[in-house]
């Protein structure tokens, strides 16, 4: 019983000192975010609240927790708090396979990339249930509109874990990173990696894709109904969820914690290299919510179905055929 | 007790409890909701049985899409609990039932089909050893459960699937090979003639 508690205690602790960077990086994604986009625009972005604005999370988490939590009348209010939650949670939960570094991982599970896509696949009952528990119009068209889209895109994203597990022969993620030592998959699988960042913008429903929270159609989405402490936590979900994506780029394309080739010498702990290619990729999510405009629904779903669906799926054949054809298929247990 | 044994007895609670309530909820969203936390907790014993792929599949499959699906048809549809009395159903859920305990049982007393399971040849991952058996013994059931799945999906569309006519598409190809000289004319009309539609 002493050793169950301990290993409770263990976990618990461990699992905070993962939890605690992640949720440090999530306030300071919004601030990157305004700050890229003020940079884009030519603002200065905010500045006021500390030294170059450094502050100004904090000071929005706590005006958040401030205000009054808001539910309607008729909505339902179990499901309606426990959405935000289930949300918040996912977007948590994925981290426990993600190899920050070499042997840095919660759990190194045998089935990692699994996890991962099951999770991201869960994702969108945060979502669902947020727009039926409101029981309001835009919050319910914007769940279906948001379902029907990370529904699409996940079978896209699905080929594309499936090329590269291929390449790897693994479906750990601390293997796939190692079998990128000679090479990052992000220079033979170009298209698959270009595939994936699109549809990890359709799959967080960030900017061009965004359409869940299409404020000029539908109010805010999913989102319409919430205030406070929960709308927080979806805030929270959706920039962990995109800080996850950019993640699992990096393990899957951009060689997760391997340096730079040529840059060995400098010998920078593994978790930073993973750390600036995951934030490279941030600012890739920030750049494009600052250039392009948001697509239109049936253009959205073209993309999904008609344009990446088939060439995922060829190229999963090509590379399956690329490696029988020259004796490459990655063997091993 | 050891860890593994509280999450048996954890999983197994919450698994036989959503599942009455999947039966007994009022309203159907609720019993779709409860049926996804069955299938959670389902994958959560298929992870403790040391079968970490299908617990995976049950998420991906079950919870990500065909729970999603129903979820969408019951949240569109709301069409309440049917109509009619549980009595007057009682004997074929009766009926259905037993056959499911008799099969169990069966199952119980004979160890199943295979025996009881063997243990994986040494040093391989049982999502390795599955892929072996799958794509090498039974390559062609599984050909099989596929094309099977295609037509049901071919089936489905054939028979959702209506032909409108009038409706204006997009063809972004189209769009994009497009180039002025092809799209804009500039005229010179005559005073008092005007443009028109046919006149070059």
């Amino acid at each position: 019983m002493l050793d169950a508690v301990l290993t409770v205690l263990q976990v618990t602790a461990l699992i905070l000192l993962l939890v605690v960077p992640l949720l440090a990086c999530v306030a300071y994604l919004t601030l990157a975010e305004r700050k890229v986009l003020a940079a884009a625009h030519r603002r200065r972005g905010p500045n006021v609240v500390g030294p170059f604005g450094l502050l100004q999370p904090l000071a929005d988490g706590l005006k958040m927790l401030a205000k009054e939590t808001v539910i309607p009348t008729r909505a339902n209010r179990v499901v309606f708090v426990l959405a935000p939650v289930v949300m918040f949670t996912l977007s948590l939960a994925a981290w426990a396979v993600i190899p920050v570094s070499e042997r840095v991982v919660l759990a190194d599970i045998n089935v990692g990339v699994l996890y991962l896509f099951a999770i991201s696949s869960m994702a969108v009952y945060g979502i669902i249930m947020a727009g039926w528990a409101s029981n309001s119009k835009y919050p319910f068209l914007g769940a279906l509109r948001s379902a029907a889209q990370m529904v699409s895109y996940e079978v896209s994203i699905g080929f594309v874990i499936v090329t590269v597990v291929l390449c790897a022969g693994s479906l750990n993620l601390t293997e796939i990173v190692r079998a990128q030592e000679k090479i990052w998959y992000v220079v033979p699988l170009l298209p698959m990696a270009v595939v994936f960042f699109i549809s990890s913008l359709a799959e967080t429903n960030r900017a061009p894709f965004d359409l869940p929270e299409d404020e000029a159609a539908l109010v805010a989405g999913y989102a319409t109904e919430y205030s406070s402490m929960l709308f927080l936590m979806f805030f929270m979900g959706e920039y962990a969820s995109m800080i996850l994506m950019s993640a699992m780029g990096t393990i899957l394309f951009l060689g997760g914690w391997l340096p730079l080739p040529g840059t060995a010498a400098l010998a920078l702990p593994g978790f930073v290299w993973f750390a600036l290619k995951t934030a490279f990729l941030l600012f890739l999510f920030l750049w494009v919510r600052a250039t392009l405009p948001r697509y239109r629904y049936d253009q959205l779903m073209r993309i999904g179905w008609k344009v990446f669906l088939p060439l995922s799926l060829a190229w999963v054949v090509l590379t399956a055929g690329a490696l029988v054809a020259f004796d490459a298929l990655p063997g091993g247990k | 007790m050891a860890a593994p044994d509280l999450f048996f007895w954890l999983c197994s609670a919450v698994l036989m409890l959503s599942s009455v309530f999947v039966v007994s909820a009022r309203s159907l969203v609720h019993a779709v909701f409860f049926l996804i936390l069955a299938f959670l907790n389902a994958a959560g014993l298929f992870i403790l049985l040391g079968a970490e792929f299908l617990g995976m599949m049950m998420l991906i499959v079950y919870v990500g899409a065909v729970a999603v699906l129903f979820l969408f048809v019951v949240m569109t549809l709301d069409t309440g609990r049917p109509g009619g009395s549980l009595r007057a159903r009682l004997p074929a859920a009766l009926a259905a039932g037993a056959i499911l305990l008799l099969e169990l049982a069966f199952v119980a007393v004979a160890g199943g089909p295979g025996g009881s399971p063997e243990p994986l040849p040494g040093g391989v991952s049982n999502t390795r050893a599955l892929g072996r058996l799958i794509y090498t013994d039974y390559a062609a059931l599984f050909e099989l459960a596929g094309a099977i799945l295609l037509v049901a999906m071919i089936g489905a569309i054939v028979l959702a699937h209506r032909y409108r006519p009038g409706v204006r598409r997009q063809n972004p190809v189209r769009q994009f090979v497009r180039r002025q000289g092809e799209s804009v004319r500039l005229e010179d009309p005559a005073v008092g003639a005007g443009v028109s539609e046919q006149g070059r």
